[in-house]
């Protein structure tokens, strides 16, 4: 052993040092959120004021004659976010299990390149691919596809004495151009793909290969060692996976704005425009001259960021109630 | 001491209600390992061992880290081939059948050939009962009343049944590691496999749990054959018929235990027991 004169004596000095550094840094974050939460409330103080809950649920948008009622922003940014994830959840955990369980080692780490690829790729070209490419294809095959099977059901059954709606009525209306909600969502798919699969796949990575012993050795297949083995131990990862996509979606702009159709209104159907919190600040920051048009966008930011923050608090709740199910069952 | 409840488990009074045969009364050898070879690289792990495990007896496999233990033992239900890149040579027959036939799906084998891991590994998102019976439900067994029958027997047979029987809807990972290890071994043993391989299961067990196991694998040689790895020669004296000695992925010596450890043949055999390496 060596001389324990020659060792440096236990420095708390340094270690205070270290944890008022890191907690500063942690701090600062939470400055920033406040700063901007401030920001976003002084500017839009106005319109609460003048307006109160009328911003929220009207559906009127005219700046002209001065009307903002929001709720057609708000509806179209949830539709086409949870949209965005319906479709991508599925390609991307499957991607993510076929990159982790099952590709050929010498596929994957190429795969995975190109994955991390697609993110790398800036917004607008993404709006101007879609615009170019994805819409023609859209409008001129799949949406009238859609159109003449499942909208051609029927539009409502009765049931109570009450029509209830059913879910053709996603699937009628014109087509047009191909600007629509649909294709809003589509292409916040394809944005958002790149992360879920990221994420699901380091999730996935993070299995104990204990876990696929254990299933391999009961003589499971591959199918059902994923099930029982690597899905059940990280579905709440691959939830929460999720979850930053839909992050991602909420607040995803440009290419958004560029296919959506930019229209401020209500509609059952996919295939009408829509509009969304995000991309109205986009278009119309520029062109706001009242004080009240102003006001009212900020306003319309801070929506954005309440609707972000409330989404992520059900899926924190929707993560807690989900944890008591394990061994309460039957 | 009190007989077990593992002893008097009805083993045979199950009757076949599902597609997974009864343990095997076969006189035959269990395993017969005829030239094995194994290969992760150009060097091989395993280098042509000839092994007969002989049945329903518990045969241990010692030596040093890295001798191929694990390996060979893993070949016996090629779950050696979940490394990419592993080759095997050789034959092996499980009472009589090529287990490396090319008609031959390895996830049949491992039915057949069910086993025990170093570390518990119970599935942690399952409740006890669902741990165990996990294996028939994957078989298709839907049978209420037969698998809480089978559940029963299987937690008997791993003496955890006494301990467990009134939480059986609790988390399996809300068990003490011996006892995660013993839920393990009932989840393995619940699909009837002809075979029981054991890779070092009591290696990461307290002194406790670890005699719990062993007593277990005593009784569980009633009506198994079992091939277990083991680092610790003490463990194997206690629970094995017969012991083979690897070195350098090579099978030096397989012998009666007593015989092995107490007049061994091979000078290698003696230098490892009587602790001179390894």
């Amino acid at each position: 052993m060596s001389d324990p004169k020659q060792m440096r004596p236990a420095s708390r000095a340094r270690d205070a040092v270290f944890q008022w550094f890191c907690f500063l840094m942690a701090c600062g974050v939470l400055v920033l959120i406040v700063l901007v939460g401030y920001v976003l409330w002084g500017g839009s103080a106005d319109v609460f004021r003048k307006f109160g809950w009328k911003f929220l649920t009207g559906s009127d948008w005219d700046p002209n004659t001065g009307s903002f009622g929001a709720l057609p922003f708000i509806f179209g940014t949830l539709v086409s976010s949870l949209l965005a994830l319906a479709i991508a959840a599925p390609l991307a955990i499957s991607t993510a299990i076929y990159l982790t369980e099952l590709a050929p080692h010498r596929l994957r780490q190429p795969l995975v390149f190109m994955i991390e690829m697609l993110s790398a790729i800036p917004s607008v070209i993404y709006g101007l691919w879609a615009i170019f490419i994805m819409l023609p294809w859209l409008s001129q095959s799949v949406f009238p596809l859609l159109r003449h099977s499942l909208g051609a059901l029927p539009k409502s059954i009765p049931l109570f004495h009450h029509e209830i709606p059913t879910p053709a009525l996603l699937f009628s209306g014109p087509t047009g151009a191909g600007y629509s909600m649909l294709s809003g969502a589509i292409i916040i798919a394809v944005m958002i793909l790149p992360i879920i699969t990221s994420v699901s796949r380091e999730i996935l990575r993070s299995v104990p290969d204990l876990q696929r012993e254990a299933a391999y050795g009961l003589g499971a297949t591959r199918w059902e060692v994923t099930r029982i083995a690597v899905l059940s131990y990280a579905k709440k990862g691959l939830f929460g996976a999720m979850i930053l996509g839909l992050g991602r979606a909420l607040g995803e702009t440009m290419a958004v704005t560029m296919v959506i159709g930019n229209t401020p209104r209500i509609s059952p159907s996919l295939f009408s425009p829509g509009y969304t919190l995000a991309s109205v600040i986009a278009n119309e920051f520029a062109e706001a001259t009242s004080d009240d048009y102003l006001h009212a966008l900020v306003a319309i930011g801070l929506v954005l960021m309440a609707v972000t923050v409330v989404v992520n608090l059900c899926a924190q709740l929707i993560l807690k109630l989900s944890g008591t199910e394990v061994g309460a069952v039957r | 001491m009190e007989p077990s409840p593992a002893t008097t488990a009805p083993v045979s009074t199950v009757t076949a209600t599902s597609a997974i045969p009864a343990p095997v009364q076969d006189t035959r050898p269990a395993f017969d390992a005829q030239n094995v070879s194994i290969f992760y690289t150009q060097k091989p792990a395993v280098d042509g061992v000839t092994l007969q495990v002989p049945s329903r007896s518990v045969t241990a496999i010692i030596g040093p880290s890295g001798c191929g233990k694990s390996t060979f033992l893993r070949c016996l239900n090629r779950m050696h081939e979940l490394v990419p890149g592993a080759r095997m040579t050789g034959t092996i027959r499980l009472y009589g059948d090529d287990l490396y036939a090319p008609e031959i799906d390895p996830t049949v084998v491992r039915r057949r050939v069910g086993m025990v891991f170093q570390k518990s590994n119970p599935f942690p998102t399952m409740s006890i009962a669902e741990n165990v019976t996990v294996g028939l439900r994957l078989n298709g067994v839907r049978d209420r009343a037969f698998l809480r029958e089978r559940m029963e027997q299987a937690l008997r047979m791993s003496a955890l049944w006494d301990e467990v029987k009134n939480d059986l809807n609790r988390p399996g990972i809300s068990l003490s590691g011996g006892q995660q290890q013993r839920l393990c071994i009932a989840r393995a043993v619940a699909v009837q496999p002809e075979v029981l391989l054991m890779d070092e299961p009591a290696s990461a067990l307290d002194p406790i749990a670890t005699s719990k196991v062993e007593e277990l694998i005593n009784d569980l040689k009633k009506n198994y054959t079992i091939v277990i790895v083991t680092h610790n020669m003490q463990q194997a004296t206690r629970v094995a018929d017969q012991t083979a000695f690897f070195y350098l992925g090579k099978l030096i010596e397989f012998a009666p235990t007593r015989e092995l450890f107490n007049n061994p043949r091979q000078p290698q055999t003696e230098a490892y027991i009587t602790g001179r390496f390894g």
